[in-house]
């Protein structure tokens, strides 16, 4: 039997899963904070847009957004395959796109900075 | 002593269309296990009931059935934590050969391809035995644990979604002999568990280690196989001068 090429959309699910599994409680502090205006110095706007300024800082947010998005999309396609939406690549292709989308847009506001 | 009521599903091949659902009130022992009641049936209120069961400690693993919808060894399934009627049913997903008795070639089948058994990597040696440590037992031990009882293939969506699926207990089973440091038959094993009807049909569900009697998790295994054939898909294609 011909060995699957699941693991090219599998490995960035898992690995983005893991990610978001650590970074969202995180982002939902902050936010939380952030909206209770208990904004620590070092989350500053001024701050974060400098941070984001950084080559290697902005590599490694196009990173966490793509991957999230990702294991996101990727979920999306196997909950729709279970809910009976057997119609799996044109599924598959339009959630890799959103997410594929999404990437490119954080990648082009990056770039701005 | 207490009575209880089962509402069991019959079908005889031979003059049932259908499977149907019959009553038996049971008077039934406190203690008593789902496969007590059916055996008390069997032997004083109808012998035409069949079923299998062997060991009636959780060790052969033959009673798996569904009782109120659950998959459930019967002689583990005690009367007491079951409120009403009692409802028993073949395990869901096999097709039925007669009453609770399914037709398991299926999974035999699959059990075969994954070479359950140790493909040895080096010669035995001479007048001795293999030895391990107890850090390399402890790597496969829990997945040596399981009974073939199936009631993990019951408990799995994706095996009723789609039967081709290798199903749980088949892969824990692999990755058993994967993960022993005497065995070198990895790479054969391969070619089912990185199919796509191997793990990759696998959403992570989970039912099968919540059902499991043995607690062999083989939805860990399932786990990961899957992120060693990954590791094992980057290498062959991103870096193939790596692979022996
Ligand atoms: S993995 Fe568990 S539930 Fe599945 S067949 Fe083995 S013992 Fe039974």
């Amino acid at each position: 039997m011909a060995r699957s090429n699941k693991p090219i959309v599998w490995g960035p699910f898992a690995t983005g899963g893991t990610l978001t599994a650590f970074v969202t409680p995180a982002l939902v502090v902050v936010t939380l904070l952030a909206a209770l205006g208990a904004v620590p110095d070092l989350l500053a706007y001024e701050r974060l847009h400098a941070l984001a300024a950084h080559g290697l800082a902005k590599v490694a947010i196009a990173g966490v957004v793509f991957l999230s998005l990702w294991s996101a999309a990727h979920r999306l396609r196997i909950t729709c395959y279970d809910l009976g939406i057997r119609a799996d690549t044109l599924v598959a292709t339009i959630v890799y796109a959103a997410a594929l989308a999404g990437t490119g847009a954080s990648v082009f506001y990056l770039l701005r900075i | 002593m207490r009575q209880v009521e089962l509402e069991v599903l019959r079908y005889n091949p031979e003059t049932d269309r259908e499977p149907h659902f019959q009553r038996y009130a049971v008077d039934c022992q406190e203690e008593w296990v789902v496969l007590d009641a059916l055996n008390h049936v069997k032997e004083t209120l109808d012998p035409t009931l069949s079923y299998r069961w062997s060991c009636h400690m959780a060790v052969c693993g033959s009673c798996g059935m569904m009782v109120n919808g659950e998959p459930k060894l019967a002689c583990k399934a005690f009367l007491r934590d079951y409120p009403g009627v009692i409802r028993v049913e073949p395990l869901r997903h096999f097709p039925v050969e007669r009453d609770l008795v399914t037709v398991i070639d299926d999974f035999v089948a699959k059990l075969a391809r994954v070479k359950p058994y140790l493909i040895p990597k080096d010669k035995a040696p001479e007048a001795a035995e293999f030895r391990q440590t107890p850090a390399q037992l402890k790597r496969y031990k829990q997945f040596t644990l399981c009974i073939n009882c199936m009631l993990c293939y019951a408990a799995c969506p994706e095996y009723g979604l789609i039967p081709k699926y290798l199903g749980p207990a088949a892969i824990a089973l692999a990755h058993r002999w994967n993960r022993d440091s005497r065995d070198g038959g990895r790479d054969a094993r391969q070619e089912e568990l990185a199919a796509t009807e191997g793990a990759w049909e696998c959403s992570f569900v989970g039912a099968c280690s919540e059902v499991c009697p043995e607690h062999v998790d083989p939805a860990g295994a399932i786990q990961q196989v899957k992120i060693e054939s990954t590791v094992d898909w980057y290498q062959a294609h991103l870096m193939p001068w790596t692979k022996k």
